[in-house]
């Protein structure tokens, strides 16, 4: 045990300056409001689904974890369930063998309902485009209400998603 | 170079007889796939490409339209699921193969449908409805099923997972996969040979740097050029990055899932430092887009080699002081130790490769085996043990990453001027090549035949999560439900890898 105290004493804390909201990346037209921590005054919970990426995106996803984002310090938790969430993080073209059960993801969340869209791929299909396989972006199966370009996205790229999307988010 | 095979045309019993002769001389199966040459010869053909330690050997069976090949899963177990993507992709059967259930295909396209034909039209018409899909069934008192996924509880990528349990213990588990299947084999052939190697990236986004070479070294045999030494030397350096990425990763992971989050925060910032460099020496922290047919379009300069230098000694040193946390923690010995075996008899029956092979005694590292330039100068120690259980494949991860940053050190400093890239001709119509490279997660192969003009006739991308993933089903009998999560992180196989 006493390593361990120790090894976190000398650590210290890194965790660095949270960024802005990135107004530009809102896509649809509500107002961007200086309320970025609003719905921070609770934790604001996302589930993750990855709709077939190539899993670069989800490696800066969990990156948001690590001491230097400290995203649960800015009161945001990944939940397991999409029924206990406020978001939906999404990544990857959406392979039509996910499409199903993107769809039942969304269904299954409560209001507000947010998706942000990670990545190129979640934009518009990225590389994979659309195809046999693939639905070419989540916006072809759930509504999106924030993207973030990227192949992948660094950590900070996809926080700031984040953040757009609370910022841009009605008032309940 | 040795893994450059000849591609041997063959007969059925032929094709049989390389399977049988790979397997007698200890060789395993590396990849099984198939091709449309109707529009040369009428025919399609299945491939299939083994691995010994005397070098790789390609076969092509030609087939009639409606012709089956004969089924190699007798002789090499992971040849299952290959045989039932094959029959999805293009409708070609193996003849007498028991397991016949579709695997990539859910019904998002049709069944007469079949996407790697030439004639496939790109937008098929309405889905299909999803088929139910047999899962086998385990029967007796008290045996119930617990089924998951295919968005798991957490940032995974997804797949279904079928447990029959009685009580806490697994007596049965089933993968479904697919779920992340995108056309890879497809797509590759709306690229040209020199930009390939951007989809590559992409195969498997923590394998990108190994996925890169494998497809540079697939185009520059089909081209018939060499990539100049300096770039050589700068693509070791990014797949032994990327091999020190992912193991820190993964040792924070597996601390994290035995409820040691100390683990994951303390690795996660080495991990977050080690990328960053990337990011800085780069231009992008996981280094896609950076190795391409013909040589690399990335070069080391100061700062940045002086930096990786430093940032080596540290990381070497944070890691040591932190494995002697992980061996002095009982309650994560507790967890780590038989949890999740996999004998070398599995290991060797399903053809792991990788440190989850070497976990398992199956002493293959192509580094060493099969050197290619620079480790044929730098020499690999390969890290081989066979308790096959978590607790090993944590500690082959934190031999191979000690090693990993030895080599690095060496990389930089012996690493020769020169160019970075030789110009890349169009090669023949047919001609074939084929890359295998050690990644991180084990043994990574592409083969690519050229068309006309520099494009793309076919390119067959392929992880060693292909042979694991079976593996995994064995390892984790007999353990208790709640293990599942920390062997299942403990493989850490790649889902896109494997879904193409």
């Amino acid at each position: 045990m006493i390593p361990i105290m120790l090894k976190i004493l000398r650590t210290g804390i890194v965790t660095e300056q949270a960024p802005l909201p990135e107004p530009q990346w809102a896509s649809r037209a509500t107002q961007i409001q200086d309320e970025v921590l609003r719905l921070l005054g609770r934790a604001l919970v996302i589930r993750q689904v990855d709709a077939g990426s190539c899993n670069g995106c989800e490696l800066e996803i969990h990156a948001l974890n690590n001491p230097y984002y400290n995203i649960e310090g800015l009161g945001i938790r990944f939940a397991a369930s999409p029924r206990h969430a406020d978001m939906l993080l999404v990544t990857g073209p959406v392979s039509k063998n996910m499409e199903q059960a993107l769809r039942i993801a969304y269904e299954a969340m409560p209001d507000p309902k947010l998706v942000v869209a990670v990545g190129d791929c979640g934009r518009d299909g990225g590389i994979f485009g659309e195809g046999y396989a693939t639905c070419g972006g989540v916006h072809s199966v759930i509504p999106v209400d924030v993207t973030v370009p990227g192949c992948p996205p660094p950590p900070l790229a996809i926080l700031q998603g984040i953040l757009t999307a609370i910022s841009t988010a009605p008032r309940p | 170079m040795k893994i450059q095979p000849i591609l041997q045309i063959v007969t059925p019993a032929q094709w049989i007889e390389a399977a049988r002769s790979a397997r007698d001389s200890g060789g395993r199966l590396v990849a099984l796939w198939g091709t449309d040459d109707r529009d040369r010869d009428g025919r399609f053909a299945v491939l299939a490409a083994f691995a010994t330690l005397a070098g790789v050997s390609v076969v092509k069976l030609p087939l009639q339209p409606d012709e089956a090949y004969p089924d190699i899963s007798g002789l090499f177990t992971p040849a299952i699921r290959m045989q039932r993507a094959l029959r999805d992709l293009l409708g070609i059967e193996a003849a007498g193969a028991r397991d016949t259930r579709p695997w990539f295909r859910h019904g998002g396209w049709r069944d007469d449908e079949f996407p790697l034909r030439r004639d496939f039209e790109r937008s098929p018409p309405a889905r299909s409805p999803a088929s139910d899909y047999r899962f086998v069934r385990v029967e007796g008192e008290g045996v119930h099923e617990i089924a998951v996924g295919p968005i798991h509880a957490g940032i995974i990528e997804p797949g279904h997972f079928r447990f029959s349990v009685v009580g806490e213990k697994v007596l049965r588990l089933e993968e479904r996969l697919g779920y992340t299947h995108k056309g890879i084999d497809r797509r590759f052939q709306d690229f040209s040979i020199a930009e390939g190697h951007r989809l590559a990236s992409r195969v498997s986004g923590d394998s990108a740097v190994a996925f890169q070479w494998a497809y540079a070294q697939a185009a520059e045999a089909a081209c018939g050029i060499e990539a100049p030494p300096r770039a050589r030397w700068l693509r070791a350096l990014m797949l032994e990055r990327e091999r020190v990425a992912n193991h820190l990763g993964d040792l924070g992971a597996i601390g994290n899932d035995a409820a040691f989050a100390f683990a994951l925060s303390q690795f996660m910032r080495l991990k977050e430092d080690w990328l960053r460099w990337g990011a800085r020496a780069f231009g992008h922290r996981l280094a896609m887009d950076r190795i391409v047919a013909g040589g690399v379009d990335a070069d080391l300069a100061e700062p940045h080699a002086g930096e990786l230098l430093a940032l080596c000694d540290a990381v070497e040193r944070e890691v040591r002081e932190l494995r002697d946390i992980f061996d002095e923690s009982s309650s994560l010995q507790d967890r780590f130790i038989t949890a999740g075996i996999l004998t070398p008899a599995q290991a060797r029956e399903f053809g792991v490769t990788g440190l989850a092979g070497r976990a398992s005694g199956q002493a293959f590292d192509l580094r060493a085996d099969l050197p290619c330039d620079p480790y044929g100068v730098l020499g690999v120690r390969k890290v081989v043990y066979a308790a096959g259980d978590v607790a090993t494949r944590v500690k082959v991860r934190f031999e191979e990453l000690a090693e990993a940053l030895r080599l690095i050190g060496e990389i930089i400093r012996g690493m020769p001027a020169g160019a970075l890239r030789a110009p890349l001709p169009h090669p023949a119509s047919g001609a074939f090549g084929v890359g295998f490279v050690e990644g991180w997660r084990g043994e990574t192969f592409v083969a690519l035949e050229a068309g006309a003009d520099g494009s793309i006739r076919r390119c067959h991308a392929h992880d060693p999560s292909w042979q694991a993933w079976p593996a995994l089903e064995h390892a984790v009998i007999g353990n208790i439900v709640p293990d599942f999560p920390l062997i299942n992180k403990s493989f850490n196989l790649s889902y896109s890898g494997g879904d193409g």
